[in-house]
């Protein structure tokens, strides 16, 4: 029904100049105006790339989204992934009006309120109570509105104690917790979340996340939500959208969302900077297959890593003794894996392009890891390449019971029951 | 499918037109403005021993200074037997309010980048804000004014001729004229420097070099007589005409001009105008610039 879509949004495009302000500013603005006035279209809008981060550019502009098209119905709770420079913070920023699109545009009938950054305008001299009037007004509420609230607010903050001492005086967390009271109490139909869970402490986060359902479930109201914690995504969303260098790559129910999301990352590319060894026999590439994607591991999943090798001397299985290694994003070594230590099928005559390293239910927390390969040929070192790729590892439920040992817990996950 | 009743509650596109203001929204936002000026003043003089008495001893000081400078060494004439010390203190509360204005709205983008970066409201609210917490402050300092005023006419051994006198009506007039001038100013600047950073260098300067093309130590008539080919520089200065009138109004000494006064005032709409139409257009997509 026509009625039901409380937000659309049309073919929106932001377009961004590359580099420095500075230089050509003048000579830019003026040719636009000459087009102008002549009712020509803006030239400069014509140019422009999309938006993939690793690649140099050629064009001084660059279109950080283009072409967004999606409706979204009241009630719903839409998640919005993708990786770094996708787009994610460009849409919002448009969605909640800070900055306007350069074409296209988004009909509303609700208020939008963001949480882009919780505790916008909090001034550290005035008291927690004064900081709740003016962040809730900043926020768009009235007076009265925070006046009905207050005490509410002030609950859910758990900083009763505080709330007549100068913001200043609070840590990190409890201006945060505060700002997030006064953001969750707003009643905009459309509510805008970015990232704010990252901070936080367990308690707080659990609250934060059952206030996000409440206000979709129970109030019906509309929550966009972005996020790269997949399994907040998964819990919270029931359809999503993945933004891939500026456009929408996906859009749909949210598991299929997050398969979308892992798969399309780029595939693992090998990186060579620190390799040593004869080079008898190389490896070429490292592939990585699991439940998802090729880049991402869920844990509790099986997880291939399957190394390709470039042995055109013929040097047969008996000969190549071969293990890699797995460290944490600190450099801390994690495991050890090898053919010294386990049995295989493969026949010691027969000529090896390939290996690949099966764990049944891969058993690290989730996080980024890194892989040095460590490969010799009659005993001498043919290719040892140091972090040759990284793979990320998120949440897939070890223990079947949707919880996750903290990460500053540890990285291992060993299969246990308390009996 | 496109139905005639689709009705939306607002429409984000890149259209901009010339004129586009959201009174309504603005009015929603009321609260935000008075929570603004609340916190303006009880923040600015948070953890200092004098807090609010620095209202007062900025403009007394400056006066006294003025009183010295341009009365006892250079000679100025306050005129029609006018203290020099009130004169002085009549010029500088009056200035001094447009001038807090002015620099106070100057900034609005770049001191709330931070802000305007991640919450929308009508950002109009802001420079607003800056306004109305000045008029308390110039409130206070007409306060003193009064207390100076009464001193010298009823107190001082010496006679004046100054009395207060019907023109005094038109103050708040007069008032709303100085805030739309400095606003609008203000309004247009803040607009400028988001792209072009030069501007915040002028401001600086430029408007001290204003206070001299003010009248606010010298009243006009004796800039007249005294250079009279530079004269024009001043003439049509409605800043200067707005001080003027001001110490005319209170000292009833001459007859208020009122077509300057009607001239001040329609320059100043239009500037206050010009102002929010720029501000309007700049406020959509200056977080990209700035």
């Amino acid at each position: 029904m026509e009625s039901d879509i409380i937000l659309k949004v049309e073919d929106v495009g932001k377009q961004y100049r590359l580099g420095l302000v500075g230089t050509g500013t003048i000579s830019h603005d003026l040719n636009r105006w000459w087009n102008k006035i002549r009712g020509k279209e803006d030239p400069y809008l014509k140019v422009g790339e999309t938006n993939v981060r690793s690649e140099k550019s050629s064009s001084e502009y660059v279109w950080a989204i283009k072409n967004i098209t999606f409706e979204v119905k009241r009630g719903e709770v839409l998640g919005i992934i993708g990786k770094n420079g996708a787009g994610k913070s460009t849409l919002l920023k448009i969605l909640s009006r800070v900055t306007s699109p350069t074409t296209g545009e988004i009909k509303t009938r609700g208020r939008i309120a963001s949480l882009l950054e919780v505790g916008t305008g909090f001034h550290p001299e005035m008291t927690g109570r004064e900081n709740i009037f003016l962040n809730g007004a900043i926020l768009g509420m009235t007076k009265a509105e925070i006046n009905a609230k207050i005490d509410e607010i002030i609950d859910f903050s758990g900083c009763l104690r505080y709330v007549d001492t100068p913001v200043k005086r609070y840590s990190s967390g409890m201006r945060v917790r505060l700002a997030f009271a006064v953001a969750a109490f707003l009643e905009p139909d459309i509510l805008v979340v970015d990232e704010v869970l990252a901070v936080g402490d367990a308690e707080f986060q659990k609250k934060a996340i059952g206030k996000m359902q409440d206000i979709s479930s129970s109030d019906g109201r509309t929550v966009l939500f972005v996020s790269h914690d997949m399994a907040a995504i998964q819990n919270l969303c029931s359809r999503s959208i993945v933004l891939k260098n500026g456009s929408i790559n996906f859009i749909g129910y949210t598991s299929d969302a997050i398969t979308n999301y892992l798969t399309t990352e780029d595939g693992n590319k090998l990186q060579l900077h620190d390799r040593k060894g004869s080079g008898i026999v190389k490896i070429v590439s490292i592939e990585i297959f699991s439940e998802h994607s090729k880049t991402n591991i869920l844990t509790g999943q099986f997880a291939n890593f399957t190394f390709k090798l470039n042995n055109n001397s013929g040097v047969t299985r008996r000969d190549i003794r071969f293990d890699f290694r797995i460290d944490d994003e600190k450099g801390q070594r994690i495991a050890w894996l090898s053919d010294f230590v386990v049995s295989e099928s493969l026949k010691p005559d027969a000529v090896v392009n390939s290996i690949t390293f099966r764990v049944n239910r891969f058993p690290l927390n989730k996080g980024t890891y890194h892989i040095t390969t460590y490969l010799t040929v009659r005993g001498t070192v043919s290719d040892w390449i140091q972090n040759a790729c990284s793979f990320s590892v998120t949440d897939g439920d070890f223990y079947g019971t949707g919880k996750t040992p903290p990460l500053n817990q540890g990285k291992t996950l060993l299969d246990y029951d308390i009996i | 499918m496109k139905t005639a009743q689709e009705h939306w509650l607002y429409v984000i596109s890149s259209k901009k037109k010339l004129i586009d203001f959201n009174f309504k929204e603005i009015w929603r936002y009321r609260d935000l403005l008075f929570l603004f000026v609340k916190r303006d003043i009880i923040t600015l003089y948070k953890q200092t021993v004098l807090g609010p008495l620095w209202y007062l001893i900025q403009p007394l000081f400056t006066s006294l200074i003025f009183t010295l400078i341009f009365n006892n060494l250079a000679d100025i004439p306050t005129g029609n037997g006018v203290p020099n010390f009130l004169f002085n203190l009549a010029g500088i509360t009056s200035w001094n309010y447009f001038k807090d204005c002015l620099i106070g709205t100057s900034d609005t983008f770049k001191k709330n980048e931070n802000i305007f970066g991640k919450v929308y409201f009508p950002r109009v609210i802001m420079p607003m804000s800056v306004v109305v917490s000045n008029l308390l402050k110039f409130g206070i300092q007409i306060g003193v004014f009064i207390g100076f005023y009464i001193y010298f006419i009823w107190f001082s051994s010496k006679s004046y001729s100054v009395s207060p006198n019907f023109n005094l009506a038109f103050l708040p007039l007069l008032i709303i004229v100085m805030a739309l001038l400095g606003l609008g100013l203000g309004m247009i600047i803040s607009s400028m420097t988001t792209k072009y950073r030069d501007l915040i260098f002028l401001v600086q300067f430029g408007v001290q070099l204003l206070m001299y093309g003010s009248a606010v130590m010298y009243p006009m008539s004796y800039f007249e007589e005294k250079l009279p080919n530079y004269y024009w520089l001043i003439e049509w200065n409605p800043i200067a005409i707005i001080v003027e009138a001001f110490r005319t109004m209170v000292f009833g000494t001459d007859d208020l001009d009122s077509f300057k006064l009607i001239y001040a005032g329609i320059i100043s709409c239009i500037i206050f105008l010009t102002g929010l139409v720029i501000f309007n257009k700049t406020e959509k997509s200056f977080i990209d610039t700035i």
